[in-house]
């Protein structure tokens, strides 16, 4: 799962801290994809550092853990390993406020029709917290 | 709390998003239901929000203009502290709590008001530098308490609510700022009512820190 969806992959391989997954899976579940250039995601390319090869790649397979840590992502499993978290780093989320703006999102209301930021973009917002707790 | 509000202000090119921060299935809806807001209403039940504006309670407001920029970083919106002092059995305030409390929520609506009738030039829009001052400043570690808090409700969700909860336990550890996260594991353990002593041991144990941040906006205590 990342911040922006949650995706099954049958043909990933966990060995430990480990999560091997072909290009395909790697690129539709994070969006990230290995080209000569090394890792990389839109405009954004992070070169596999030299003599460690192994750590990232393995025939077809690329492990996704260890670029995660590598970009100084966090990142969670399950005990049984079935579920992955790949997180953002705080150094993102700073990025993003010293930018100032408002991430966009999409979420359901109670019908289940999903609703983004974006599409009130021209108004004035207020995002408001609440909870029945 | 927001209906009349969006009501006076929505021909004025202003809206509200509410976003309930409730992880259960079904619980924030009787809330929807009652109140029958015309605003949207979303439901956030991974915190995903949380997370992307560090929000840490509730209710805390971003505000955005136009072109999507914030000009006001998350804080709490027109909440105050006085319900500390509220007689836990009673559920009474003293007559000063309950004045102070609701002078704190006229004053952040009247605040919307401003701004909505005067855009950028209200003195509550705040300008790049100033939003930047008090823009939130997340951690590795709050990084890491999202990524817990979505795994364990994730594990909840699909049969594993032992190591669900270990997980949410860590994420509160890691993030021990956000009430969000505390109040929705005291709803997974299936507490319930019970919640409550835990809750105001915690609130007790703040001693003189704030249960709500102050906000720093003229008229606010």
């Amino acid at each position: 799962m990342t911040e922006t969806a949650e995706t099954v992959l049958p043909d990933a391989r966990v060995e430990g801290e480990r999560l091997w997954l072909f290009p395909v899976e790697l690129e539709g579940a994070t969006g990230w994809s290995s080209r000569p250039e090394g890792l990389c995601r839109g405009s954004i390319c992070v070169p596999i550092p030299p003599g460690r090869e192994r750590e990232f790649l393995r025939g077809d397979q690329i492990d996704a853990a260890a670029l995660w840590r590598h970009l100084g992502q966090p990142l969670v499993h399950s005990a049984d390993g079935g579920t992955w978290v790949l997180g953002t780093a705080a150094a993102d989320r700073g990025a993003a406020w010293h930018s100032l703006e408002a991430p966009d999102f999409s979420l359901p209301d109670r019908t289940g029709r999903r609703h983004s930021l974006s599409e009130h973009r021209g108004k004035k917002v207020l995002l408001v917290s609440w909870a029945s707790w | 709390m927001w209906q009349a509000l969006y009501e006076e202000l929505k021909d004025h090119g202003f809206v509200v998003i509410a976003v309930a921060l409730d992880s259960r299935e079904g619980d924030p809806l009787p809330w929807i239901e009652a109140a029958a807001p015309t605003y949207p209403c979303l439901i956030d039940r991974d915190h995903r929000l949380a997370d992307l504006y560090h929000m840490v309670n509730v209710p805390e407001a971003v505000w955005i203009d136009e072109r999507g920029t914030i000009v006001r970083p998350t804080e709490p919106a027109g909440a105050y502290e006085g319900f500390r002092r509220m007689d836990r059995v009673t559920r009474e305030m003293p007559a000063d709590a309950a004045r102070i409390t609701a002078e704190a929520k006229a004053t952040y609506l009247d605040a919307i008001r401003d701004w909505v009738r005067l855009g950028e030039t209200s003195d509550h829009a705040l300008d790049a530098e100033r939003a930047r001052a008090r823009a939130p400043q997340p951690t590795e570690d709050v990084a890491r308490a999202h990524v817990a808090f979505r795994l364990g409700q994730h594990l909840i969700r699909h049969g594993q609510p032992e190591e669900g909860d270990r997980w949410l336990a860590e994420a509160s550890r890691l993030h021990p700022d956000s009430w969000a996260i505390w109040r929705q594991r005291a709803g997974v353990t299936e507490l319930g009512l019970a919640a409550q002593p835990d809750f105001w041991a915690r609130v007790d144990a703040l001693g003189e820190r704030r249960y709500y941040a102050p906000v720093d906006m003229k008229g606010m205590p």
